[in-house]
């Protein structure tokens, strides 16, 4: 029978764990894993950028839902455990969800240290270490005031610069006299301390916080031992982080200053591991990625009956504040058995110290200029003797042997077991042979192969170079995806190549804009065919050889080749008759399954092809059209009964909905297009999560957009406010229309609207009225050519050779 | 070879396809799809995508291919092996194109045509 392993937590050590483990054997466990924070993995390197608004949660997810699922994992999202039981061998979570196990893994990570001042329980006083702190800090952001970090390390200073990148005023309060004292010697201190100063960060150095003062229960500001008191919003501390193991202490597993974990990671119990932040190994805990993801790989092999060892590492660190470029690696304490060769440039505010012993470099520290840290960290690590280049070491690698300063060449003298990727310990060898074996042009592809740069990211430069020197020519690094591989270009280009050189048809875009194919494949033809249809309305004839079958049958095929079909019904109203049609229809095409749609709408499941002219013969006869269910294009206005019916409702949000759904079915759009119309903000279809979402309220209508409720979830960006119907309307529209003209084929709004900017779309929509009234027009005279009911134009003989078999013989004729 | 012989059936003209596009004919359970590609060559296979069973005849016809329209195998028309990183293959028949007629060649045995 398959073991059974538990894993309580749910952060990057396990997640890295877990692909390992998969790799060696992906049938060796059941795993479970509890997770204390409602989410998936997601890499908490990148909380600085989500803070500052660099990157979005989403950009930061390191496995989705879908990966738990296709790798067979049970995650139990917001499960926090309480109580492990060695003898029965079994965990229990907060809400009392008992598992058993096999092998347990214990990754509890640390909690940030709070420092027990008076008032350090007032709301307000927050720590930096999830999602969950980084969400309270940008509540707490919106409405500006001061933030003071009580901390100026690593995070209290990556806190520091999203904050104030938030419109925060910001001060940092440190303990000692320079900043990042345990990574940076005194002279990078100051000139980091001087870049912040710079960033408009007060940094105030040797003081002591007293007391949080507080009112109402809320943060008001802070005491300093010398009396001085500092208003503030919010207090984050970030001093520093402890193991977190009450859990296996209360087990009864050994810990000291963490779990004991021996070099196999195993824990005083032999069936219970543990690793990352919460262990304590040879007498050292650690807090940065790149020796948990060791300790990830080592205990991957341990569980599938492997021999691996952690042996503990040597760390570097780079401070992820946009702007300030810093690098510390080892020991850089003075000492008589030391030497140190020291760079200074005031002017360009470089400073580099590589400190010695007996002819080795033992530590490294670079402010201004990072690119030799890499290098010089390989030297560490591997105890080089330097003895030969020690003149000019301090200068870099580009210097050594009469090398020119080419970037490049640097990259290509690496050694093949250089590190390129700190955060997940990815040598030169390993990037090349992926590049060659495995044919990989983009950086995504070395990413998604390799993890090289797939975690801070700050060696992506590095992962660049070593591409060009392993393509040649053949990358480019600014280079779009292309389309599909008929093509080099990428969507953009070839909407605007099809607009500036007034391509009307498929084989003039192919032709012109040279395909490599002779009429292109399953991916370009329906992505061209719908640029033309919406470029040239009127102009352009529909090609439906490059639609897919349910654009061309309009109706949604099924795992078995038989269709669905579902009618309009405008704003989802319907009534009697229509529903006495529908049942006619089910029992005289003997329609297995019928079913209520979430877009509100009735779906008729098991159609056979050559049924469908005859069941949307009938459908028509009851006055249906086609619900184009199956259309990358208007699908469905999902509305409330509003104040027709509601005592909540503010606005006709049904009327306004069969207004927008029969303004607008029939366009074509580069992915479906999904509305809704809530009659107040209760929102009871659902505004929030669609493509384009109206909330009506009393003064009139809030209209918004790029909402997501599929592969993946997010509610949408306010556009704007309309105050009449009319007003609504042409927004709506308007937005659509521009969404049309740019969006990639199969992307959905909110994507397109990531990619474009919230910003812009709102702009062009809510302050350029003149372009707005143009694209509203344009949509207006598009659809004089788009609403066509495709049901009754088949219906009365269009293509109709479609539905029948072109010949029928053998037994079944014979008979 | 008396038992078994190739026997060419005519089963319509080459406009009934519409380019790039595809029939069917049914031969009791067996359904054949055929294909005109864009240089008007018709080939045909046997309506079932080796992956899920899908309806070949339903997908979209490209450079002596179609893409299977349930989950994107493609499929040659000449030799009904699937192409690129998966693996299989359909049932192809032999055709005859004679002018504007469409001949499709299937064995014949004793107890009927297979």
């Amino acid at each position: 029978m398959t073991q059974k392993l538990v894993i309580i937590g749910n952060g990057m050590a396990p997640g890295r764990m877990l692909e390992h483990l998969f790799e060696e054997d992906a049938t060796a466990y059941d795993v479970t894993i509890f997770n204390a924070e409602p989410r998936v993995n997601y890499n908490r390197l990148m909380l600085s950028p989500v803070l500052s608004g660099e990157k979005t949660y989403e950009d930061i997810i390191t496995h989705d839902d879908a990966w738990y699922e296709a790798n067979n994992v049970t995650l139990l999202k917001g499960a926090k455990i309480t109580e492990i039981d060695r003898n029965l061998k079994t965990v229990t979570s907060e809400a009392g969800v008992v598992a058993s196990y096999d092998k347990l893994v214990i990754a509890t990570g640390s909690n940030p240290f709070i420092i027990p001042l008076p008032g350090h329980d007032l709301d307000g006083v927050l720590v930096y270490r999830d999602l969950d702190d980084v969400g309270a800090m940008l509540t707490a952001a919106k409405s500006k005031g001061r933030a003071v970090v009580i901390g100026g390390g690593l995070l209290g200073l990556e806190a520091a610069a999203g904050l104030k990148a938030r419109g925060m005023d910001v001060t940092v309060l440190h303990l000692m006299p320079t900043l990042m004292e345990r990574q940076l010697d005194p002279a990078a201190g100051y000139l980091l301390e001087k870049a912040i100063k710079d960033k408009g960060i007060e940094v105030l150095t040797e003081v002591n916080s007293k007391e949080i003062l507080g009112k109402d229960g809320r943060v008001s500001g802070i005491t300093l031992d010398d009396g001085t008191v500092i208003d503030a919003s919010i207090v984050i501390m970030a001093v520093g982080i402890r193991p977190s193991f009450s859990l296996a202490k209360d087990a009864d597993i050994d810990c000291n200053r963490g779990i004991l974990v021996d070099d196999k990671m195993q824990t005083s119990d032999p069936d219970v591991y543990a690793l990352g932040e919460c262990v304590e190994h040879r007498g050292d805990c650690y807090g940065l990625v790149a020796p948990l993801y060791e300790m990830a790989k080592v205990l991957a092999k341990n569980l599938t009956g492997g021999n691996a060892e952690f042996t503990g590492s040597v760390t570097a660190t780079k401070l992820k504040v946009t702007g300030v470029d810093l690098y510390s690696a080892g020991d850089f304490a003075e000492a008589d058995d030391r030497e140190e060769i020291v760079l200074r440039d005031a002017a360009q505010g470089i400073y580099k110290r590589l400190v010695l012993k007996e002819n080795r470099i033992i530590g490294a520290v670079q402010y201004g200029e990072t690119t030799d840290g890499p290098w010089f960290f390989d030297l560490l690590k591997k105890g080089t003797d330097i003895s030969e280049m020690r003149d000019s070491l301090i200068f870099g690698q580009a210097y050594q042997g009469g090398a020119s300063l080419d970037p490049m060449q640097a990259v290509a003298a690496l050694p093949d077991d250089a590190e390129i990727c700190g955060c997940n310990g990815i040598c030169k060898s390993v990037i090349v042979t992926a590049i060659t074996d495995k044919k990989l042009n983009t950086l995504d592809e070395v990413r998604s192969h390799t993890k090289a740069s797939a975690s801070c990211g700050t060696c992506t430069g590095l992962v660049e170079q070593l591409m060009s020197v392993t393509l040649g020519d053949t990358y480019d690094p600014s280079k779009v995806a292309a389309v599909c591989p008929c093509t080099d270009l990428g969507h953009d280009d070839v909407r605007r190549l099809i607009q500036v050189k007034s391509l009307k048809s498929i084989p003039a875009v192919m032709q012109e804009l040279e395909w490599k194919t002779s009429c292109g494949c399953a991916k370009c033809r329906p992505a061209l065919n719908y640029y033309l249809v919406s470029d040239w309305p009127g102009e352009y004839e529909d090609d439906y050889q490059s639609r897919y079958i349910n654009e061309r049958v309009h109706a949604n095929i099924q795992k078995d080749g038989t269709y669905s079909v579902v009618p309009r019904m405008w704003g989802g109203m319907t009534s009697s008759d229509e529903l006495r049609a529908i049942a006619d229809v089910v029992d005289k095409f003997d329609i297995p399954a019928v079913k209520v749609t979430g877009g509100q709408r009735i779906d008729m499941l098991g159609v056979k092809k050559e049924d469908l002219l005859g069941v949307w013969s009938d459908l028509g006869d009851a006055g249906f059209v086609s619900g184009q269910a199956y259309a990358k294009g208007l699908r469905t206005v999902k509305t409330c009964v509003g104040s027709d019916w509601c005592r909540f409702g503010t606005q006709d949000s049904t009327g306004f909905g069969i207004r927008i759904e029969k303004f607008m079915w029939g366009s074509w759009t580069p992915a479906k297009l999904k509305l809704a119309v809530s009659g107040c903000p209760r929102n009871c279809s659902e505004a929030t999560c669609k493509d384009i979402g109206v909330i009506c309220v009393d003064s009139g209508y809030d209209i918004h957009f790029a909402g997501a409720a599929g592969l993946d979830i997010k509610g949408t960006e306010l556009l704007g406010h309309a105050s009449s119907e009319d007003e609504a309307l042409e927004y709506i529209v308007a937005l659509t229309q521009l969404y049309r003209e740019q969006g990639h084929y199969l992307e959905r709004i909110y994507k397109w609207a990531k990619r474009v900017g919230v910003d812009e779309i709102r702009s062009q929509i809510l302050d350029d009225d003149i372009g707005r009234k143009n694209l509203y027009q344009r949509f207006v005279y598009s659809q004089k050519f788009a609403q066509h009911d495709p049901w009754s134009e088949r219906v009365s003989g269009k293509d109709k050779h479609e539905f029948n078999p072109l010949a029928i013989f053998g037994q079944e004729a014979a008979e | 070879m008396n038992a078994f012989q190739k026997n060419w059936i005519k089963i319509g003209k080459l406009s009934d396809i519409p380019k790039r596009g595809s029939r069917c004919v049914k031969n009791g359970d067996l359904t054949i799809a055929l294909f005109r590609s864009a240089d008007d060559k018709v080939f045909a296979l046997e309506d079932k995508c080796p992956h899920k069973n899908g309806p070949l005849s339903q997908g979209i016809v490209h450079d002596g291919c179609v893409t299977c329209p349930l989950h994107n195998w493609v499929i040659s028309l000449e030799t009904g092996e699937v192409q690129g990183p998966d693996e299989g293959s359909t049932l192809s028949f032999p055709i005859k194109q004679d002018g504007d007629d469409i001949l499709l060649g299937l064995q014949t045995s004793s107890d009927g045509i297979k």
